[in-house]
């Protein structure tokens, strides 16, 4: 069957502005919307961008906006859209165009990187592995399951208003430090986070929680982290 | 731009991250890579990583290099897979002191699960070696040793496609790279280089794969002068979902799932009375399509079953999540009530470039080192996969090789110097670029990439003949003839990404060449190498590694290499 694909392009040594560029495609209901972008820039128009790898939903390179909404091109399938075969894409929100689809994702990763995004453990290293209970480790486990596509970031409204804000996947990664039982840095973590660039950033508007392609409950993580800063304070 | 670095690292999946971590920070490191680091294709592991550490079930690493030699149907090189096997339950422990979320038992230490192949006793039962964090073992990985780098201020270069190396009265002495954000060329002086940049996956039609999976690293180092090692030997993993390929990993078989024909049966049974379903993948992907051959396909079609129904909701809520979303996404199959539509699809490349167990990249059958050149993971052949890699030795390779190639390169990098390269390197790069996007080509880069994609789908896949093999050879031939004409229509310097699939087109085309050459000449079937014409395995004249050297002006040139056995002498491989 035919579709229409309407798709945002830019290509800064040539455009001044976006522009909109339509193309029509034979698809499949069970194509994904990767497989129709493959199928525009292999048939149609090479010149057409955007990143890609895994093409399942594990590499977090495609988050995009499918008519109006963030979600993973490889996880979204032409059946999934009841707009009569005609798309919209459009590039992640919040981040500068580079090209077409692909945005700079350095201020991202910035974020990222000031969480302290990895094990602190300053008990000496044993021989064989550290012991964690199944129960301990279950905390932590909504959180293992980012891809680092930035679609909650991208989507949060705080993070749009707020530039220094840390956004909602910053703050997952810090939950999952925190909360890994085997990090003994969680005081100045929890710290790090007590203020509105942090933590009280957040607004419970949910937004993350809505586009996480992984289903991570992204706003109860943070609500966590909070409560944590609040138990933190009490018992000092 | 020209920089200087003690190491480049080409590739920022697993091997190229451990190799990174163990260079140390001490060491000017520079980490390369096509995707940004934690899109590598290392992500897209499931199952697990194999250690003996006997957490579960008694276990220990003789029993796992047994199952590891018989896995290879008797190729692989016993000293390597030895070191590999003793050093695994250390790289596992380090992975957990780094953060690694691993499942865990009662007792909380490192949960495992049973796997294909994985057997105490040397082949008496199956046993739990599989070391995992729920069915996404490689993407926390992953994440855990990119953010380890992060941690030590490691210098990454993302989106960066290598061009080539440079070599200099035979060492080699760093890298050019193109730059896809700003079309500029790098070149990169370095003493050594390690070429950690994975598997090949694309070069056929249905695969695992991720699209970044093209073979540069391997292409690139066999126009350098170094063998190609074993490429005959590709692995297609039993259950891809039915036309998709997507991977469903061997951990929904090692957790108790189970395959049926379309009369329901578990033919499995049949092939491997033994182990069944957890029979190595080479098997269990032959014995699929010859239930298809024989008309029990589901609906007369090419598919099995992969029945998850009875494993009850913890299982499938704690250790097979990714898995039963893939099912339900792509397949539209509700796994917990219906079973899955699986097929053989193209997962891993036991071949590469030939490499030792300290990571060198070897010249020739005395194993001759290649010198400042290193390649460790799925781009490498050590060879521990022999002919078939069991599940869960990809990850260990990559790391245990990752790690030892770092400890090797810092040896080298203290006692040698960085060389006088040529000042017009960038130039020449330049205008091989240019020469590639101002000419008209008449060819267009879809069509030959789908028709090579075609070709080694239908020819060079699970089962292999002459005849088809010589029409593939004569296939890819012709397309590399063709490939001549290409045109690149985007004339931007910003994000060229039509550039880039033109390259990577050359180099699968190259490697193409070399796994159906390999094939051609290995007239015998062992381990994931399946002639019709010849279907016994002949260790009279096989037992040997084919290696194929790029020749300018000439057809590749193919010799072999002796197998290295310590220990195990080959036997007839039952399950």
């Amino acid at each position: 069957m035919k579709a229409t694909f309407v798709i945002f392009r830019f290509d800064p040594a040539v455009d001044k502005q976006p522009r909109y560029q339509e193309y029509a495609i034979d698809v499949e209901s069970t194509d994904k919307i990767l497989d129709c972008l493959n199928r525009i820039r292999w048939e149609l128009d090479p010149t057409l961008v955007y990143r890609a790898s895994c093409s399942h939903g594990i590499c977090g390179s495609d988050a995009m906006v499918i008519n109006g909404h963030v979600g993973l091109a490889c996880q979204k399938l032409v059946r999934d859209y009841k707009t009569a075969n005609n798309f919209v894409i459009e590039p992640l929100p919040l981040f500068n165009v580079i090209k077409d689809l692909v945005v700079d994702m350095d201020p991202f990763f910035e974020k990222h990187r000031y969480v302290r995004p990895y094990l602190i453990n300053d008990e000496g290293v044993p021989e064989k592995e550290r012991i964690q209970s199944a129960e301990e480790q279950k905390v932590i486990e909504p959180a293992l399951r980012c891809i680092l596509c930035a679609s909650c970031t991208s989507s949060c409204p705080i993070s749009r208003a707020n530039p220094n804000y840390l956004g909602p996947a910053a703050l997952l990664r810090a939950f999952r430090y925190i909360n890994d039982s085997r990090d003994t840095a969680t005081g100045g973590r929890l710290a790090q986070l007590d203020n509105n660039e942090g933590a009280w950033g957040c607004k419970t508007m949910w937004w993350c929680t809505d586009v996480c392609p992984k289903g991570i409950p992204v706003t109860k993580c943070i609500g966590q982290i909070k409560r944590a800063i609040k138990q933190q304070e009490k018992n000092e | 731009m020209e920089h200087q670095y003690d190491v480049v690292v080409v590739g920022a999946g697993l091997s190229g991250l451990r190799a990174a971590i163990e260079l140390g920070e001490g060491t000017r490191v520079a980490v390369l890579s096509k995707v940004f680091a934690t899109r590598s294709h290392s992500g897209a592991a499931q199952g697990g990583i194999g250690a003996a550490l006997g957490n579960e079930e008694e276990d220990n690493w003789e029993w796992h290099m047994f199952d590891t030699v018989k896995g290879s149907d008797y190729l692989g090189d016993q000293d390597a897979i030895a070191i590999m096997c003793q050093d695994a339950p250390k790289i596992v422990y380090e992975l957990e002191h780094m953060g690694v979320p691993f499942n865990r038992t009662p007792e909380g230490k490192i949960a495992q699960r049973a796997f294909g192949g994985h057997t105490s006793n040397f082949g008496k039962a199956a046993v739990k070696r599989a070391c995992y964090a729920a069915d996404r073992t490689g993407r926390v990985i992953l994440d855990t040793l990119w953010e380890k780098c992060l941690q030590r201020h490691v210098q990454f270069f993302d989106e960066f496609q290598m061009l080539s190396l440079i070599v200099k009265d035979g060492r080699c002495c760093g890298l050019t790279a193109y730059e896809l954000a700003t079309g500029k060329i790098h070149v990169f002086n370095s003493k050594a280089v390690l070429l950690a940049t994975g598997g090949a996956g694309k070069v056929f039609k249905t695969t695992s794969n991720a699209m970044a999976s093209t073979g540069d690293g391997m292409a690139i180092a066999y126009r350098a002068g170094a063998p190609l090692e074993d490429m005959e030997f590709i692995q297609f993993h039993p259950t891809g979902i039915y036309k998709l390929g997507i991977l469903i990993s061997e951990a929904a078989r090692g957790e108790g799932g189970i395959l049926l024909n379309s009369e329901g049966e578990r033919f499995m049974e049949r092939y491997a009375p033994t182990i069944k379903d957890l029979a190595p993948r080479d098997m269990v992907s032959r014995c699929i399509l010859k239930e298809v051959r024989a008309g029990r396909g589901i609906g007369g079609k090419d598919y099995v079953h992969l029945d998850l129904t009875h494993l009850g909701a913890e299982v499938i809520g704690q250790k097979l999540v990714e898995i039963i979303e893939f099912a339900k996404t792509y397949g539209g199959v509700d796994a917990r009530k219906e079973p899955i539509p699986v097929q053989p699809t193209c997962h891993y490349m036991m071949g590469g470039i030939a490499a030792d167990a300290d990571g060198h990249v070897v010249l020739d059958d005395k194993n001759t080192p290649f010198p400042g050149l290193y390649a460790a993971g799925e781009c490498a052949c050590v060879s521990v996969h022999g002919a078939n890699r069991l599940g869960c030795n990809s990850l260990l390779d990559t790391l245990v090789f990752g790690r030892r190639s770092g400890i090797e390169i810092r040896k080298f990098i203290h006692a040698h110097g960085l060389c006088t390269i040529p000042d017009d390197l960038e130039d020449l790069e330049a205008a091989k670029i240019r020469y590639l996007m101002e000419k008209d080509g008449t060819e267009k880069l879809g069509p030959i990439l789908q028709e090579m994609q075609t070709v080694m789908m239908n020819n060079v896949s699970v089962f292999r003949h002459k005849e088809t093999l010589d029409e593939a050879l004569q296939a890819i031939r012709a397309l590399k003839e063709r490939f001549h004409d290409i045109g690149v229509h985007d004339k931007g310097s910003c994000f060229n990404r039509e550039l880039l699939d033109v390259m990577e087109l050359r180099h699968m085309l190259d490697l193409a060449e070399v796994m159906t050459l390999g094939a051609l000449h290995r007239e015998e079937s062992r381990g994931a190498h399946s002639r019709e014409d010849f279907p016994e395995r002949d260790d009279q004249r096989f037992l040997a590694h084919t290696m194929v050297r790029y020749e300018e002006q000439a057809e590749p040139l193919l010799f072999t290499k002796p197998v290295n056995i310590t220990r195990f002498e080959p036997k007839e491989r039952k399950y």
